[in-house]
């Protein structure tokens, strides 16, 4: 059951931990601890529910802002092989968006608020998404690197403690891994192509080849929200964790491809089993955040020209729903 | 611009095959049944994850309530005897 | 370029066209439900598209493949219907067009299931499901908006009456037409339009619209005669492939 009578557990929250709230937040990190999973109507600290509804909403921004770069090669996908898999890959997006709105709303949250946070500029989505899509190996790059990023940090995610969260996971997940081995493909097929196909595989390398390293966020040091994510069960690993792995996993699938990565550190240490890369850019990576990325501004007028165009579309559902439950009303 | 109100929320349950009972996957926003149905289709089935939908206005479901678990399911915990392996029959006894 | 060729390419490209206008909208639509909505009317279009592009393909005996008569035929080569490849406008100019070509859809392959083409055939039986659900989407849209608020009531008749005349051409019997029912394996259009009047008038009545006034205007897009939208269009989903002869994708 989802968000059924959340309204009076905002209520609840308060009177109990008026009442007892150590003890109850005693018990609800015991369940955790004990690898229980919250339910949406469950007890939980008041910081636990407002960090769950930021973490979750904006992975649903992220979905549906992701939509648009890739939706942008839909209309020029070179072989109509190419475009179904993209049409339906961006669809998948959108559900993934719906997936996760739907867990959030659990929480007693509006996705009409979320909405509203988001085109208002004041909610968070991936930085990723603020990165243009100047070719079709963009797409590959996209599905390969940002994708393969996206499913490293997801999959703990689908033992998250809060059960409707880590459900909606778990179905993404297993749609994800569709999306990175389309993407890889379209690397494959270029890499082994024309001499500009893998010039353009190259350049679409370069460019999302950082920006993917700092998906996972702050190195650990500067990270806001981790340590106490860990001990809610929210996050299983830490940043620089599925860093690594992302590094470690992607660089041989680089060689596969015989293209570079454009990191004139990178090596393998043969000592630890990890590859060592260079300094990441994180002033690049607060810029973008702050709003001032290459594709920010556009993102956010394609969203909320979406919005605003559906309107009266919407109002008109709402509106012919209304007369027919009155007509209803009537004829019982 | 005054606030826009979501859509309401329905509840759905997908039978996966036939043989199988509805099982809860999620929620939806539509206007109306016949919108609950497709949004819940394109939505829960694009690989073919069921064969039949139920949608049901979230606010027409009536929950138990998790602070009253105890004295809901406490009871049957006890009932030990309900369940087969409370009573001792011999090996030899066949189809028991 | 036979009649037999020719009649599944008006068919191939009837899809493909209006396959491509729909994916436009994915990302953009009113609600994130009719993003996925409109994603899937787009998916089985197109996949309807390809296996008719490849049916022709085969009839034509040249070796073209899918891509081949997708990306690289020029606009007058183009035979699909000009009313598919009308702009999306706004949802409620996408809805009626979609709405109109359903109901004239889902009629044509009820009838193309008995096609003496056996490959033909089976394209039908499968798009005749595939038909059913969207009439079932569009027409349930048509009446939401019909009959929703003064504002969406007027946009959608306003729609109604653009797209209306673009209709006569789904409806009007060629020589090829002719040939390819003659031969066993098309239907004559003008045998589709007394079901689709009847689809199209119930759900106009639910919607509270105004069936639109006949009118003698009549695009001949099946002809290679389009309207000024498929250029840009084509352009644009071809820029790509063109681009890169010879190219794997």
């Amino acid at each position: 059951m989802y968000t059924q009578g959340l309204d009076s557990l905002g209520k609840d929250c308060l009177r109990d931990e008026t009442r007892d709230g150590a003890a109850l937040e005693s018990r609800f990190q015991a369940r955790v601890d004990a690898e229980e999973k919250i339910e949406a109507k469950d007890w939980m600290p008041e910081a636990y529910r407002r960090t769950l509804i930021r973490q979750i909403s904006q992975h649903a921004h992220s979905e549906v802002v992701g939509m648009l770069p890739e939706g942008n090669w839909i209309t020029r996908a070179p072989s109509l092989k190419r475009k179904t898999i993209l049409i339906a890959k961006v669809q998948d997006e959108g559900g993934h968006g719906a997936y996760l709105y739907s867990a959030a709303e659990t929480l007693g949250v509006a996705r009409a608020e979320l909405v509203d946070q988001l085109l208002a500029g004041k909610a968070k989505y991936s930085s990723i998404f603020n990165y243009p899509t100047p070719t079709w190996a963009d797409v590959g790059a996209i599905g390969w690197l940002v994708d393969g990023a996206a499913i490293m940090n997801q999959i703990p995610l689908c033992r998250c403690s809060y059960g409707p969260y880590a459900r909606a996971m778990v179905r993404i997940c297993k749609e994800e891994s569709f999306h990175q081995r389309q993407g890889y493909e379209i690397m494959l097929t270029l890499a082994r192509g024309t001499e500009a196909q893998r010039a353009m595989a190259q350049a679409a390398l370069d460019r999302w080849w950082w920006p993917s390293l700092m998906m996972f966020g702050p190195t650990d040091t500067d990270s806001k929200h981790g340590a106490q994510s860990m001990r809610w069960k929210i996050k299983r690993f830490s940043n620089d964790e599925l860093r690594q792995k992302f590094v470690d996993t992607t660089v041989p699938q680089a060689d596969y491809l015989g293209l570079g990565v454009p990191d004139p550190e990178l090596a393998w240490d043969e000592a630890a089993q990890h590859y060592r890369f260079g300094p990441i850019d994180w002033s690049e990576f607060e810029r973008v955040l702050a709003g001032h990325g290459p594709c920010n501004r556009e993102r956010m007028e394609a969203r909320c020209k979406a919005h605003e165009e559906g309107r009266w579309v919407r109002e008109a559902a709402a509106a012919w729903a209304a007369k027919r439950s009155a007509v209803a009303m009537q004829a019982a | 611009m005054n606030k826009e109100q979501d859509w309401p929320l329905y509840e759905i349950f997908i039978r996966a095959k036939s043989g199988l009972d509805h099982k809860h996957v999620g929620s939806v926003h539509a206007t109306d049944a016949a919108m609950a149905l497709e949004h819940a289709r394109d939505l829960y089935t694009r690989r073919q994850e069921g064969v039949s939908i139920w949608a049901v206005r979230s606010a027409d479901i009536v929950a138990s309530d998790p602070a009253e678990s105890d004295a809901f399911f406490e009871p049957a915990r006890d009932k030990i005897y309900r369940h087969p392996t409370f009573y001792d029959i011999p090996d030899e006894v066949k189809t028991l | 370029m036979t009649p037999e060729v020719r009649y599944v390419l008006r068919l191939a490209d009837t899809n493909l066209v209006l396959a491509q206008r729909l994916g436009e909208w994915v990302g953009h639509a009113p609600a994130l439900e009719e993003d996925l909505g409109l994603a899937n009317l787009s998916l089985d279009l197109l996949g309807q598209a390809r296996l008719l592009l490849a049916r022709a393909g085969e009839l034509e005996g040249l070796g073209r493949g899918e891509d081949q008569l997708a990306y690289l035929r020029e606009e007058s080569e183009y035979f699909n219907l000009t009313l598919v490849e009308q702009p999306n406008g706004d949802f409620g100019d996408t809805v009626v067009r979609q709405f109109l070509f359903d109901a004239w859809q889902l009629g044509l392959y009820e009838a193309l299931v008995a096609s003496g083409d056996a490959a033909l055939a089976a394209i039908a039986a499968k798009g005749a499901r595939e038909a059913a659900y969207h009439l079932r989407y569009s027409g349930g849209w048509l009446v939401r908006l019909g009959d929703g608020t003064a504002e969406s009531h007027a946009r959608v008749a306003a729609s109604l009456a653009r797209l209306w005349p673009y209709t006569n051409e789904l409806f009007h019997d060629d020589d090829v037409d002719r040939a390819a029912a003659a031969a066993g394996i098309g239907v004559l259009p003008s045998a589709l339009a007394p079901p689709w009047s009847v689809r199209v008038d119930q759900t106009l009545a639910h919607a509270t619209l105004a069936r639109p006034a006949h009118s003698s205007f009549v695009w001949y897009g099946k002809q290679g005669r389009h309207s000024e939208h498929l250029g840009y269009l084509l352009a644009e989903m071809q820029s790509l492939h063109r681009a890169h002869p010879g190219a794997s994708w």
